[in-house]
């Protein structure tokens, strides 16, 4: 039987371990070495230029108002994201009214897990598509629409949100979290009901009101869920090219505007790469999307880690 | 791990001898303190709850609507039902097209994924072999990078794969679903691994006894035992690559203009949306969205106990 151990595993291992080489490995390894030159992508030639790319992106404003945009979505998004799945999971798990005894969620906890995760399943496409109409300049738009019926916006001046650079960024965060909430409500959800039950009948029983249940039992054993969340958030926020490249203006060249207010690292790498045909120049920007994406993970889950709860 | 909500009403039931002593004692300090909070925390999800559902029906009903009627006010009712948008979306706006690529990316990308996934997972699990780990560690890694470090040689590479063969290269079927695969393999890697380490060795080890091949033992017993673990990680997998924007947006453009048009749902939605601004169809648009609304959220809502608990176990391991 033993002799027909290895033709088995190369045979099963071969396929998936050449098509993950020559697709995901040896093109991340590439990325390194076309960083380094000032190649155009369109023609064969490169020089080795050494760090120049790298140099130029330090100067470069663009890329720097960018990576600033990406900084500040690292820290609201998963800050926000988070508190809101936190208070919706406890309200839906344990915040309800104890009726016959025990511990249960608000009534129709079901029905609100489902509407919440509704985001998760449209693809973020659909998604950038839909915010588009809502955020429409004129009465048309859903937001405008329900402003003005609420009497909080003039008619005549509606707001115009994606246009309007002191805005465009919220707009863009906003949606975001409106996403990504319902994802994170379930995965809490999930660990807050692998808690035992006996833990919150028994902070109950010691007197404990909801706040406190909150905040000395049921954080401090969500602990490894939400350092999971933190970083798959961060992750999420040194993205979000399929809601700035569609959103907002200029269409056609993956957005960012007005003047840059939107622009975030994913953008203006894919601008450089295709239509300004910097292939070299975008590879720098991959490798700086890589190293922030790395150092985020391995801070988040050293700084962040706690004493492992067993039950 | 499961994500049953009424469980609570059993908790009592077990607890039965102590409950009715408790009882009075629990009633009145929720009584004391759950009031006011209730109505605040019911009233915080009523508002999420319709932030969420009605920019879905507003567009459902903008489908329904005239361009005058969408321009001129968001609370505008249709003043007639007629489905002549949605002709117009799947036919002139190209959306019937775009369904049908999408349709044939994913069935092609999701059958390589789980099997070339599950088949390097096994094998990883289950055989000692020098370069195990390092192969297993391979995949792991793969999965923490972020695509952007990989776009532009992954480009280039499509690109001439496509000069070896135009089944293969960039706007291919083909090359498209090479690459999700590539892409998901990690990830489903990763978790099957972990799945295929918790099942029993006993049943694997009595059919090689009667004589049965490493493939065959895989693909007749180790598989159909692996099936609660194939269909979460094989959920995670549809809506990651339902989803995927900027793989398609840089490797599935015409290349010139004898290239069919081969954009995944998501890219044509994207391009119908700046078209229809240009040539104001904005019904057709709504509608467009519309049909790539629906059947997700169809199938979302028939599966959901699934869909809920397969993503979040598949994230949790």
């Amino acid at each position: 039987m033993r002799h027909r151990k290895y033709p088995f595993i190369v045979g099963f291992l071969f396929l998936p371990v050449l098509l993950y080489t020559v697709l995901v490995i040896w093109p991340y390894i590439q990325t390194f070495g076309y960083s380094l030159t000032d190649w155009s992508g369109v023609s064969p030639s490169m020089n080795f230029v050494g760090f120049k790319n790298y140099t130029a992106l330090l100067h470069d404003d663009i890329f720097m108002t960018a990576l600033g945009h990406n900084l500040l979505l690292i820290v609201l998004l998963p800050v926000v994201t988070i508190v809101l799945a936190l208070f919706f999971a406890f309200m839906l798990n344990v915040g309800g009214r104890g009726g016959t005894g025990g511990i249960q969620g608000v009534r129709g906890a079901g029905f609100y897990k489902v509407v919440f995760f509704f985001p998760q399943v449209l693809s973020v496409a659909i998604l950038a598509v839909l915010f588009e109409a809502v955020y429409r300049s004129d009465g048309g738009g859903l937001l405008n629409g329900v402003l003005i019926k609420l009497g909080l916006e003039n008619a005549q001046q509606p707001i115009l949100w994606l246009s309007d650079p002191d805005l465009v960024f919220w707009c863009i965060l906003a949606v975001l979290i409106w996403s990504g909430v319902g994802f994170y409500l379930v995965m809490f959800s999930a660990a807050m009901q692998s808690i035992p039950k006996d833990i919150y009948e028994a902070a109950l029983l010691d007197g404990s009101g909801r706040g406190q249940t909150f905040f000395k039992i049921t954080i401090p054993l969500l602990w490894d869920t939400i350092q999971t969340a933190w970083v798959y958030l961060a992750i999420a926020a040194m993205d979000a090219f399929a809601l700035v490249s569609t959103m907002t203006p200029p269409a056609g060249i993956y957005g960012g505007g007005p003047n840059h207010r939107s622009e975030v690292l994913a953008t203006y790498l894919m601008r450089n790469f295709l239509p300004f045909g910097k292939a070299g120049y975008a590879c720098a920007m991959g490798v700086v999307i890589f190293f922030i994406t790395l150092i985020l993970s391995v801070v988040s889950l050293r700084v962040t880690r706690r004493e492992r709860i067993e039950y | 791990m499961s994500t049953k909500t009424d469980k609570t009403s059993t908790i009592p039931a077990q607890n039965s001898p102590v409950a009715p002593a408790r009882r009075p004692l629990k009633e009145e300090r929720f009584a004391d303190r759950g009031g006011v909070i209730n109505v605040f925390s019911h009233g915080f999800l009523a508002v999420w709850a319709i932030m969420i559902i009605l920019p879905l029906v507003w567009v459902v009903l903008g489908s329904f609507k005239d361009n005058a009627e969408i321009g001129g006010s968001a609370w505008s009712w249709p003043s007639h039902w007629s489905f002549s948008a949605f002709g117009r979306a799947w036919s002139k706006g190209g959306i019937g097209g775009y369904f049908t690529n999408t349709l044939i990316v994913l069935a092609g990308s999701l059958t390589l994924t789980m099997l070339l996934g599950a088949m390097a997972a096994y094998v990883l699990a289950r055989y000692e072999f020098r370069g195990n780990r390092i192969i297993f560690y391979m995949f792991v890694a793969g999965a923490m990078f972020p695509v952007y470090l990989a776009l532009v040689p992954l480009f280039f590479m499509v690109k001439n794969l496509g000069s070896i063969s135009p089944l293969l290269g960039l706007n291919s079927y083909l090359g498209l679903i090479l690459v999700y695969v590539a892409y998901s393999l990690p990830f489903t890697v990763f978790f099957l691994h972990s799945f295929f380490r918790t099942l029993p060795t006993a049943v694997h080890e009595a059919a090689m006894m009667d004589g049965c091949s490493h493939a065959r033992a895989f693909f007749q017993v180790m598989l159909p035992m692996a099936k609660s673990g194939l269909i979460s990680v094989g959920i995670f997998n549809v809506l990651g690559q339902w989803n995927q924007y900027l793989l398609p947006v840089t490797l599935m453009q015409q290349q010139g203009g004898s290239d069919p048009d081969r954009s995944m749902l998501a890219q044509g939605l994207v391009n119908l949306a700046s078209t229809s601004g240009y040539a104001s169809d904005f019904p057709g648009l709504f509608a467009g969205m519309t049909i790539a609304m629906l059947p997700v959220l169809v199938v979302y809502l028939s599966f959901q106990k699934q869909v809920q608990s397969g993503l979040t176990s598949a994230t949790l391991k």
